[in-house]
């Protein structure tokens, strides 16, 4: 056993002259990005038939490191891009990954209504409990009384909890991973790259530069330990049972998986329906 | 009926690759490594973090469950099992 320099098995998924990445040390986007990279290889998905989109924040860097089609789409509308994309090729895989300002915040309307019409995407929604990228702000899933630049006494605003809402919009596959939940992230994102519909991943990521230092965790592996010790794997309980507080226990695994007509089966169904009469 | 038979058992081991200039020193492969392989070196790389380093100990303590090159943010560090065959023959 020896340590040598060799190019690393998933280089080839990534625009390796990028890498190192921008990211934090210990910032959980990477090990996001891992998992998807190991989903794709043991899926062997063709990578001319895959596209990944992403909004902007610090998850939007993901699309610029991955070597397949990858779109940087402006801020909130990544899947209104990737909804269009995929009603234009259905043969395509469209992947949605990014951050819980771009997804939640001001794209907010967009998730909702992509669920509601069941149009077949995946979507991995990376929470980080705040807006990274710009210093650190209250965001629309901030938990109840955490310490955030834009509030230092305690957050009063109640958060999302985006595994009900993705639920009560009508997503048919949800599910909630924490970073450390590595091989089980992705083995979920396998299971929703390949579930027909409007699938949602929530993954709990550690951001120690902006959100953990002001909230106990000075460093990313003290935010890791808390997920070890914290997160209880709970498959198939009601989205709504899952709220995420602070110090209390954040409930995580695959809460949704049923089967609907997608937006896609509706248009061709309607298509042979107009064509008769 | 099958029992557990000792000479059927093949023991894999990992070997671990470490591409120090892009380790970030987050720690988790040493952290969460089932096995404890791993340590904090000395060294310095590019930028100045102090890449991970097998501990010496043992040298086929590693089991090759690929757990570090999951939990790595930084795709600096991967695992390639190995079969051993040699104590067999």
């Amino acid at each position: 056993m020896e340590i040598e320099a060799r190019a690393n098995p998933m280089d080839k998924y990534l625009r390796a002259d990028r890498i190192p990445h921008i990211w934090c040390s210990g910032c959980g986007l990477g090990i996001v990005l891992n998992a998807f990279l190991h989903a794709i290889e043991e899926l062997n998905i063709d990578l001319d038939k895959l596209a990944v989109v992403s909004g902007i924040g610090c998850t939007g860097r993901i699309a610029g490191y991955i070597n397949t089609d990858s779109y940087h789409t402006t801020h909130g509308r990544a899947i209104p891009f990737a909804t269009g994309l995929k009603l234009a090729n259905p043969e395509m895989k469209v992947v949605v990954i990014s951050g819980d300002g771009d997804l939640f915040a001001i794209g907010g309307n967009h998730f909702i209504h992509a669920a509601r019409r069941n149009i077949d995407i995946t979507v991995i929604g990376v929470n980080n409990y705040n807006y990274g990228m710009t210093g650190g702000q209250l965001g629309p899933t901030t938990p109840l009384g955490a310490r955030t630049t834009t509030s230092p006494y305690g957050n009063i605003e109640h958060p999302f909890n985006l595994c009900h809402v993705a639920h009560a919009a009508g997503a048919v596959y949800v599910a909630r991973w924490t970073v450390l939940h590595a091989i089980r992230l992705k083995n979920s994102i396998k299971e929703a790259l390949n579930k027909r519909g409007f699938s949602f991943i929530e993954v709990i990521a550690a951001c120690p530069t902006t959100y953990g230092r002001r909230n106990k965790m000075p460093d990313a592996l003290d935010e890791m330990r808390f997920y070890r010790e914290h997160s209880v794997i709970k498959h198939g309980i009601d989205p709504s049972q899952a709220n995420i507080e602070i110090g209390k226990e954040i409930v995580v695994g695959k809460f949704v998986d049923i089967e609907k007509p997608t937006f896609n089966e509706a248009v061709e169904e309607l298509k042979k329906k107009v064509k008769k009469k | 009926m099958t029992y557990w038979v000792e000479e059927e058992e093949k023991k894999v081991h990992g070997k671990v690759y470490i591409i120090k200039d892009r380790c970030k020193q987050c720690g988790f492969c040493i952290e969460f490594c089932p096995q404890g392989v791993l340590q904090q070196s000395e060294e310095f790389n590019a930028k100045g973090y102090h890449p991970p380093k097998l501990v010496e100990t043992d040298e086929k303590k590693c089991v090759g469950c690929g757990f570090c090159q999951m939990i790595c943010p930084d795709f600096a560090i991967f695992v390639e099992k190995e079969e051993e065959n040699e104590e067999r023959d």
